[in-house]
């Protein structure tokens, strides 16, 4: 799998509802196909709005974004997306629903797929009546039974039960293994992705702050602890002193110097996340297969 | 496809080991205790995955690694086999360093020690004689 799943350049988007609001500012990234990504970032930060554009639900205001080399309305046949609040039909029962997914799916459809996911429910029961995490597991269904090479999820996991949980993340990740499936996951809850998701996009303040392959995020840093002394020439993202002792997030420029008397760590993608939302200043770090100005880098990753 | 896996692994996402890692630790667990011999085939990224929730990458970087110490070899299309044995059949079920190992917990219980005084003894007295060694 090379090339992109998704390619967005200078992304902007503004809701006249929210009082002129800003949701997203010259967005750019990309996302390499066969990712499973997560998509994090406070409430508010344009996660939604980004997963909508991407499936062509919206239009952007400014900028471009390009889904599997095509237009979002283009792709629309090679993607599939669940949104927040899992539009179904609610006079439709299980069965019948999945009807539907075969007939408006019918050069991709795997009927198997999808009744292994809502194998718990009951066939007969209508979509009204079922509660918020059924619902969500008869929507996956869809989404994984039309085999998409593209999977956009918005707070997926955020009404199921852990074993429901446990299970659907199981079968997301089961497709990926298998049909190299690109999937990107929102959530505001890090630990519900984290093992599961080897490409992170933080969206903050309508912009990427921080993209690309998670381990290379989280090993471009170093947390520092020690005496007070000069950061330089690192990238500081985040520093505290208290009396004597020194605590910083600090994104490396050549090695950390030994003699300073400071204890190294690499941080958790938590703590990674927690010291970028909590300064906004923080320059934007994208690694080259995240960055759209590096071209050549995606055939190579 | 015919034969089933052999081993399952147990990922502690609180443990502050690295899942990868996590994989190539229990694998080799296993092979030491023979559960895993030479021609067995591990799960595939797809059964691993779908029991546990992790990445496929995850799974398939631990496998890379495990290759690289000689211990398994991907089969293209087939899955990835067992090819050699670790640390003999000294740690088996029916092994006699392992008889004579129970026999000793046995003792120590009987002398009044709880579980973890025993293991931290036998913690202590294996760093004793391991030490210098380069763990791996």
């Amino acid at each position: 799998m090379t090339g992109a799943a998704i390619e967005a350049v200078g992304l902007g988007m503004t809701y006249r509802s929210r009082g002129g609001n800003r949701v997203l500012h010259d967005c750019s990234f990309r996302l390499p196909a066969g990712r499973v990504c997560a998509l994090v970032g406070p409430n508010g930060a344009g996660k939604s709005t980004l997963l909508a554009i991407a499936a062509g639900f919206l239009r952007p205001a400014e900028g471009t974004v390009r889904v599997l080399g095509l237009t979002p309305p283009d792709a629309r046949a090679r993607m599939a997306f669940v949104a927040q609040d899992k539009p179904l039909y609610p006079q439709l029962t299980v069965t019948e629903t999945l009807w539907a997914g075969a007939e408006l799916n019918p050069a991709s459809w795997d009927q198997a797929t999808a009744e292994r996911i809502t194998e718990p429910l009951p066939g007969g029961a209508k979509v009204r009546t079922l509660s918020g995490g059924q619902r969500t597991r008869l929507a996956l269904a869809l989404a994984l039974g039309k085999r998409p090479e593209l999977l956009l999820l918005d707070e997926p996991m955020a009404d199921l039960d852990p074993l429901a949980r446990h299970q659907l993340m199981g079968a997301l990740m089961a497709e990926s293994a298998e049909h190299g499936t690109t999937i990107v996951m929102s959530s505001h809850i890090l630990t519900e992705l984290e093992g599961a998701c080897d490409y992170l996009l933080l969206v903050d303040g309508g912009r990427i702050r921080l993209g690309g392959e998670t381990d290379d995020l989280i090993a471009a840093h170093t947390l520092l602890t020690g005496p007070v002394g000069d950061l330089a020439p690192h990238t500081v993202v985040e520093s505290r002193t208290t009396g004597r002792q020194l605590t910083a997030l600090v994104r490396r420029e050549g090695p950390v110097d030994a003699s300073a008397g400071w204890e190294t760590a690499e941080p958790s993608l938590e703590e990674l996340l927690l010291a970028h939302l909590r300064s906004p200043d923080a320059p934007p770090l994208l690694t080259p297969s995240a960055d759209t100005r590096t071209r050549e880098a995606v055939s190579a990753a | 496809m015919a034969q089933s896996a052999a081993v399952e692994f147990r990922i502690d996402r609180r443990s502050g080991v690295a899942t990868y890692l996590q994989i190539v630790q229990q694998t080799k667990q296993a092979l030491r205790l023979g559960l895993l011999e030479p021609g067995d085939r591990l799960p595939t990224a797809r059964e691993v995955v779908e029991a546990t929730a992790i990445n496929p990458n995850t799974v398939l970087k631990a496998y890379r690694e495990l290759e690289r110490e000689g211990l398994v070899e991907a089969r293209r299309g087939l899955g990835t086999f067992v090819t050699r044995a670790l640390g003999g059949a000294a740690a088996a079920d029916d092994a006699p360093l392992r008889a004579e190992l129970a026999d000793w917990a046995g003792r120590a219980r009987a002398a009044g020690l709880e579980r973890d005084d025993v293991s931290a003894l036998f913690t202590a007295v294996l760093d004793k004689t391991f030490e210098g060694d380069h763990t791996g």
